[in-house]
């Protein structure tokens, strides 16, 4: 099988049998009373991988992160960090640290103390701190604002500031708490990749809390997908957006085409789907739906085809008529409403910038996409 | 239009001026004006009365009779000075007691969930609503002889013969932390409430234990609250006279209760309004410097 793009895939520990996971979540469970954060959870995340955890607000994401700073402490399971038992061990006890969603950043301390404050809690000597200081503030660029109080910073400065003092103890696991919500598009997109050279840097191991799929794509070795309290999903961002195991997950990353049908063997690792928008034929990944079971297919915008004449030799193809129309530049999204009523999206890549005849409104247009384009999903 | 707004915005900052020229500037000069006075037995009590018939000169010749007789009386006589020096030493230690008890109170209701925080705030309010002075009697029948504190300890075993408490600087001390302990929790609720949780899970990550983290950032942030409570607490206290009065002996001395002998038993205006403007002397002092120290906080922001 044809694999799906890693960009780096020359780091991939979560392959190796052998490798010994750095942080590992074992059946953790998580109450708060009668309510449930975080159910009968198990995850492995290895030495330096940039992992996110991705979920809607509520999914138990964050209660996730604070059971590994030591601000919560697991219902049931067990939690290991580099091998060791966590049970127990107070938060200034773990090579930890905590970059905060609302950057906690102390008010009444310069940006210079602030990040020197994990430095005299450890009780380093004053010309070394002073030096480690002046290096971080380097490192985030903000030399000159060393003597300022966080509200005389911009809350880019501000994210900076945490950043410098989360890192400034040089921990080997550091925890990010939606550590970009906060900042608008641009520069949000500029401090993604600053995050992602640090990280490459410093050597550390990163654990990102994001309800921001964009984010976590860039960012990320790899992705968990969670809802209501479990992992839905575990995967390199390549294999989350063009492999989902289920109609959240590729819902939840990026836009997605859902057709529904019931199931007919094809032979040669496919299916066809028999449902109210035709007969679609999809390829199989893993376990085959069993015959009359209902299935989904998922097929992203970007992969079908969108023309004016029936296309030939297309295995799957869907007549409507052109809906909405969205021009975004690089490219334009153009919904499609099947005679069923459900309307599909399709995208197109804008490559020239004079196109002779562009499809209009309400035009009959064909829709074709390959059957492996797509996946066929049981849930 | 705007000629009328810049009027209007004007006159919005001069009604506080008004305000503190005339019930603060006008009546201090009137009692700093009686201070200056002689005593003279008559009505009012206090010699020169100015008059309009007197003219310029029989003005001036009256203005140059005010002198400082009356505070040169107070400083020269250790009564007086021993009475503002034990109202400083019991104020002082009232106020101590009451951060003792009113700190953790209002770190219990900041930290207390949201559900019952109103209940809490509200039960802090609710001893307003009864006078002051009710309140006060209230404590004789608590810490009297034959009181309800002595009959509960007596029944507990704990002691075998009453306390005597009432009408000694113990019931003094407190009256007054009972009775201003809300001065104290109120400030310092407001400090805690508007301080982020997260600054002291911060603290903790960076190594701090939760002692650690509760001083160097809960009580640190907390100081504006205490501070405004402090003086919130010890300025009314040094001039109390209602608690001494009804909970204190003859031994307890405090300079609201000499002032009233002063005014009252005495009849001597002068040296009453003596006595009032070197309080307010002696209090200006930790006003200043309390507004220092909050605006110095407002530069530290927050």
């Amino acid at each position: 099988m044809p694999s799906l793009g890693n960009i780096r895939r020359s780091f991939a520990p979560w392959e190796d049998p052998a490798a010994k996971p750095y942080i590992s979540f074992q059946n953790v469970t998580k109450r708060f009373g009668t309510f449930t954060a975080v159910e009968n959870l198990s995850l492995n995340v290895y030495e330096r991988e940039f992992f996110s955890l991705l979920g809607p607000s509520g999914c138990g994401k964050t209660t996730l992160l604070r059971m590994l700073a030591g601000f919560e402490e697991p219902t049931e399971g067990e939690l290991y960090l580099d091998g060791q038992p966590l049970k127990g061990v107070p938060p200034h006890k773990r090579p930890v640290n905590m970059m905060f969603q609302s950057y906690a950043l102390f008010p009444h301390m310069t940006v210079a103390d602030n990040i020197a404050f994990g430095l005299k809690q450890d009780g380093m000597a004053k010309p070394e701190r002073d030096e480690r200081v002046a290096q971080m503030l380097k490192l985030v660029k903000l030399e000159q604002f060393a003597g300022r109080k966080p509200h005389q910073l911009s809350g880019g400065q501000r994210q900076r500031v945490a950043l410098a003092r989360s890192v400034a103890k040089r921990p080997k696991l550091l925890i990010l708490d939606e550590p970009l919500g906060a900042l608008d598009k641009k520069l949000r997109e500029e401090t993604q990749f600053e995050l992602m050279d640090l990280q490459q840097e410093l050597g550390l191991t990163f654990m990102i809390v994001t309800h921001d799929q964009e984010e976590a794509m860039t960012m990320s070795d790899r992705i968990a997908v969670m809802d209501k309290g479990v992992i839905v999903q575990t995967g390199t961002p390549a294999e989350i957006y063009e492999a989902p195991n289920s109609r959240y997950v590729a819902d939840f990353i990026g836009s997605v085409n859902i057709l529904e049908g019931k199931v007919t063997p094809a032979g040669e690792g496919r299916i066809v789907l028999d449902g109210p928008d035709g007969r679609i034929t999809g390829a199989v990944r893993d376990g085959a739906p069993a015959t009359g079971e209902t299935a989904w297919f998922a097929i992203r915008p970007e992969k079908i085809e969108i023309g004016r004449t029936p296309p030939e030799g297309a295995v799957n193809r869907l007549e409507g008529e052109v809906w909405d129309i969205a021009y975004l530049g690089d490219m334009t999204i153009i919904n499609v409403k099947l005679a069923s009523g459900t309307v599909v999206q399709a995208a197109t890549l804008n490559r020239f910038r004079l196109v002779e005849d562009p499809i209009g409104y309400e035009e009959r247009v064909w829709l074709s996409f390959n059957p492996d384009s797509g996946v066929v999903l049981r849930s | 239009m705007t000629l009328l707004s810049a009027i209007r915005s004007r006159l919005v900052i001069l009604i506080p001026y008004v305000w503190l020229l005339f019930f603060f500037l006008l009546p201090f000069m009137i009692v700093l004006r009686i201070a200056l006075s002689d005593l003279e037995y008559g009505s009012p009590p206090y010699t020169p009365q100015f008059s309009l018939s007197d003219g310029w000169s029989g003005i001036w010749d009256k203005l140059s009779t005010l002198d400082f007789e009356n505070f040169a009386f107070l400083v020269g006589d250790s009564l007086y000075i021993n009475s503002y020096l034990s109202s400083l030493k019991i104020a002082l230690i009232s106020t101590l007691f009451t951060l003792a008890i009113g700190f953790p109170l209002a770190y219990g209701m900041a930290r207390a969930p949201d559900r019952i925080r109103p209940t809490l705030l509200m039960l802090v309010i609710l001893p307003f609503w009864t006078s002051f002075l009710i309140r006060v009697y209230a404590w004789i029948g608590i810490l009297k002889q034959e009181g309800l504190l002595n009959q509960f300890l007596l029944w507990l075993g704990v002691i075998d013969t009453p306390l005597e408490i009432l009408s000694t600087n113990t019931a003094v001390y407190i009256g007054i932390v009972y009775s201003y302990l809300p001065f104290m929790v109120l400030p310092i609720y407001s400090a805690l409430d508007k301080m982020d949780e997260s600054l002291v899970e911060a603290a903790r990550d960076l190594g701090c234990t939760r002692i650690g983290a509760f001083w160097k950032v809960t009580a640190r942030l907390a100081v504006p609250g205490v501070l405004a409570g402090c003086l919130l607490v010890f300025i009314p206290a040094v001039g109390e006279f209602v608690i001494p009065d009804l909970l204190g002996g003859s031994g307890t001395l405090m300079i609201g209760k000499t002032l009233w002998i002063e005014f009252f038993n005495n009849s001597d205006w002068t040296v009453a309004s003596a006595i009032a403007i070197i309080l307010l002397i002696v209090l200006v002092v930790p006003i200043v410097w309390f507004q220092n120290a909050q605006a110095k906080a407002a530069e530290a922001g927050k």
